[in-house]
């Protein structure tokens, strides 16, 4: 952390708390994380007046009261870091929800800054706005703005300078005091006696003055300032605030004022199943204690607190706020017909349809390119470099690993710019209200459906997309279960097997069987995906019952700025986080699938490549040639690593009805799930292939198993379908899950339970289609 | 009495207790769903379930089974006076 002054940015969610960031800290934002959880964190240098500061966005919220790491960032910042200045941002068009937090942070007696934004909207509506006496009662400045719009902030840059102006003198008094003392040493460095120091130091430095010399936010308002707000309490509940504010000053060695604020948080933050870390126990005891002696002479403590605070607000509201006359909404005009029992469904499905156009279409050209662009980089290389294991390496190693990653990013980023987009014109909350009634039979948040939809182009994509729900335990059940939505990988498996198993005209009913097939496998994709959230609910994530309590803000018209910036950072991060992941992984499975070659092998195609020289020519004998070639690298593969691994395999996956080759097509199928189809090609000795390949298609239909029967029958090639779509046969979303939860636990189960899914699934189909004499023609 | 959730669409309520665990309470209380707030039944989502409630000048969407733990006593539909200062307990 940098020795600049912090200034933090706090505000509800929808408050154009990014918004101001973005105006206030131009292009010199950083994004990072949070140690530990996974929110971003985004910090800019930022100039108010002559002071370099550190400017911070913290994230959305309505309450500095959490359950969960991800919402304890807010308090831990605030109480914690001793920020130089909190500026608080409310949305000035719904003060009577969004001062509550305001209050919380004035009682800190942290110096504090409210950005009043929205006022053009306030303006619009009539509704007059008292800022002197908010800013009284407060004992905060308040400062007018329109973030969108950049109006009013050189008037709140102004504020949060002079607020760090009487900082700075404060802290030139403070070490101008120990030089007038009579002593050498000086005296915060006590650490050479360390007994005798503290009892030594001169008393003209009183204890409490350095204390706050150190701490400068935590002191007192500097004269001339309105105290800070002090809900008042009843007698009893004020005994257990002040109780457990004895202990939080003791063990957290805060000032009264942090203490009393560490108390007030941990009586309406801790119970017994919250997931908050880093809290001392002694806070914990004391705050359980009081909530039970509480609860025991029946009465309810939480409401207390919060109902004092509600009353001050109350008066506040009445006292400051002029409501305008009443008048329809414009967000009203539209919900009528957005979330009209019919007309909001067609409205969702169109939007939807567009999210999902997006990722199947429109990301389809940059897609192409950018294959494009990897194959030429790989022909180029091959033309300059001599053949050998370091051309390789840099060819299907690096390059093709840097493909893996950059394939991603066009539906990254359209999918973020359209969930952004959304998301900020207030219709993302809309998505979820329509479709909750669904979500939640499965144990998920309504905001679940935008990631699982994504899920049918890419799961990489889709499970970034889960930072929209708030709750850790409803994204993690989200991003654990939408692997199994079958994503567009999947489908030249589909069609290769299909068109092997099937003639072509084969129907069933009026359908052809490829429709049949698909539905088929789509319907087990979904079906498994709800079926998998639901029991990951009951189990590895389990926790206290999901709830929806979502606030439904009013429509408002996206900045762009804002899109772009939010989509930027998720492809950064997804590049510099998951990409070196997915690159390391290429590379391996490139030395898992080229390595060790047969020394043996090569020699004898060597001397079959000479003979054919001297016996051909011609377009003859390039075919010749082409034709050793892919033997070659089908045989050489076999002597692999991954080939070995394959026959290692054989006698676990014979029972799904798979053999030796197809082990190895599925463990090429880690790079990315098509990857399946030119491994197969490879491993079948005809050297390139897709899944529209004939040469491929009868190679399969042709080849049998040691016993002799045909490897490919309709009940194995539903069985190898089963099993795709069930397995986690991809390593960029185990990077990207890993990513996203913040350790290997999670893709760890991950590919635990799906790959056990897919193992039981497809040996049930197959066993099953064994006994009955299915699909064995 | 009545609960939240059996109440019509366009009915003014006052709540009156909320009797749901504690971590969503909490989170209604702070977002100002306490004893003695008034709100309003706005619409119910196109499939039935969750309704969205006006209050404080904001909307906030529930599901059905924490409507359900909502004891509210319904107001005649004229009232249109801003929220009173919630009831200390």
């Amino acid at each position: 952390m940098s020795d600049k002054p912090l200034v933090y940015l706090v505000g509800n969610p929808n408050a154009g708390k990014t918004t101001l960031f973005n105006r206030l800290a131009g292009v010199r934002a950083r994004t990072g994380n949070y140690p530990g959880v996974t929110v971003e964190r985004r910090t800019a240098a930022w100039r108010a007046g002559p002071h370099a500061a550190e400017l911070v966005d913290l994230p959305g919220t309505y309450s500095l009261s959490a359950r969960s790491p991800e919402e304890q960032i807010a308090v831990d910042a605030l109480l914690r870091d001793a920020p130089a200045v909190v500026v608080v941002v409310l949305d000035g068009t719904s003060l009577e929800r969004s001062l509550y937090l305001a209050l919380q942070v004035c009682e800190t007696g942290l110096p504090t800054v409210v950005a009043l934004n929205m006022m053009d909207e306030v303006r619009a509506s009539g509704m007059d706005v008292d800022v002197d006496v908010l800013a009284a009662r407060l004992g905060a400045d308040v400062v007018p703005v329109v973030a969108s719009r950049s109006e009013g902030l050189d008037a709140l840059t102004a504020a949060v300078a002079a607020r760090l102006d009487e900082q700075r003198l404060e802290e030139e008094r403070a070490t101008d005091t120990p030089t007038d003392a009579p002593t050498d040493a000086p005296t915060d460095v006590p650490t050479d006696a360390p007994t005798d120091a503290p009892t030594d130091t001169p008393t003209d430095a009183p204890t409490d003055d350095r204390d706050q010399a150190a701490l400068p936010s935590a002191g007192e308002p500097p004269a001339g300032r309105p105290a800070p707000p002090a809900p008042v309490l009843g007698a009893e509940a004020e005994a257990d605030v002040e109780a457990v504010a004895r202990v939080a000053a003791d063990v957290l060695k805060a000032p009264p004022r942090l203490a009393r604020a560490w108390a007030l948080w941990a009586l309406l933050s801790l119970d017994r199943d919250d997931e908050l870390h880093d809290v001392p126990a002694a806070l914990r005891a004391i705050a359980q204690a009081r909530h039970e002696a509480a609860d025991a002479a029946g009465r309810d403590l939480d409401l207390e607190l919060v109902a004092a605070r509600y009353a001050l607000l109350d008066q506040l509201i009445s006292d400051a706020v002029r409501p305008g006359p009443p008048k329809p909404r414009l967000t009203d005009r539209i919900d009528a017909v957005l979330v009209h029992p019919v007309a909001g469904l067609v409205a969702f499905a169109a939007v939807m349809f567009v999210v999902f156009e997006s990722l199947f279409r429109w990301s389809e050209p940059a897609i192409g390119l950018i294959e494009e662009g990897i194959a030429a980089s790989q022909g180029w290389l091959r033309g300059v470099m001599t053949e050998g294991p370091f051309r390789d390496l840099l060819t299907d190693g690096v390059v093709a690993g840097v493909g893996n990653v950059l394939v991603f990013v066009p539906q990254i980023a359209l999918l973020f710019l359209l969930i952004s987009f959304l998301e900020d014109s207030g219709y993302l909350a809309r998505v979820a209200f329509v479709i909750d009634r669904v979500m939640k039979s499965v144990g998920l948040h309504g905001k679940a459906f935008v990631p699982l939809l994504s899920g049918f182009a890419c799961a990489v994509p889709a499970v970034l997309a889960t930072r929209t729900i708030a709750s850790r335990k409803d994204r993690l059940v989200t991003m654990m279960a939408l692997p199994l939505m079958s994503c567009s990988a999947r489908l030249p498996i589909y069609v290769l097997v299909t068109a092997t198993i099937f003639p072509a005209d084969t129907r069933v009913g009026v359908f052809s069987v490829g429709a049949v097939v698909l539905f088929s496998m789509y319907s087990l994709s979904v079906a498994a995906t709800l079926g998998a959230a639901a029991v990951l609910r009951r189990t590895a994530v389990r926790g206290p019952r999901p709830t929806m309590v979502l606030e439904l803000p009013p429509y408002r018209l996206p900045v762009l700025r804002n899109l772009v910036g939010t989509t930027w950072d998720r492809v950064k991060t997804f590049l510099v986080d998951a990409g070196t992941i997915i690159l390391a992984l290429t590379i391996v499975l490139w030395a898992l699938l080229s390595f060790p070659k047969s020394a043996d092998v090569g020699a004898r195609y060597e001397a079959e490549r000479a003979a054919a020289t001297a016996a051909l020519e011609g377009e003859a004998l390039d075919e010749r040639l082409a034709a050793l070639d892919a033997a070659e690298a089908g045989e050489q593969l076999e002597h692999s690593i991954a080939g070995r691994l394959g026959k290692g395999i054989e006698p676990a996956i014979e029972p799904l009805g798979m053999d030796w080759r197809m082990g190895v097509g599925v463990l090429g199928a880690f790079a990315a799930r098509e990857v399946f189809i030119s491994t197969l090609g490879v491993v079948f000795g005809i050297g390139e292939a897709d899944e529209e390949s004939s040469p491929l298609r009868e190679q399969l239909r042709d080849a049998t198993r040691r016993d002799g029967s045909k490897l490919m029958t309709p009940l194995s090639g539903v069985a190898l379908m089963v099993f795709f779509v069930l397995a986690c046969q991809c390593m960029s979303t185990i990077a990207v899950v890993r990513r996203e939860s913040g350790s290997w636990k999670w893709p760890a189960l991950m590919f635990g339970y799906m790959t056990a899914l897919a193992y039981v699934v497809t040996l049930i189909v197959y066993q099953t289609g064994l006994a009955l004499g299915w699909g064995l023609g | 009495m009545a609960h939240l959730g059996e109440l019509p669409l366009g009915a003014r309520a006052r709540v009156r207790a909320i009797a749901c665990e504690r971590p969503v309470r909490r989170r209604l209380l702070e977002l100002g769903v306490l004893p003695g707030t008034e709100l309003e039944i706005v619409r119910r989502a196109p499939l039935g379930d969750p309704i969205e409630l006006s209050l404080r000048g904001y909307r906030l969407s529930l599901r059905a089974e924490e409507a359900r733990t909502i004891e509210v006593e319904a107001l005649s539909a004229t009232a249109n006076e801003p929220a009173a200062a919630p009831a200390r307990a």
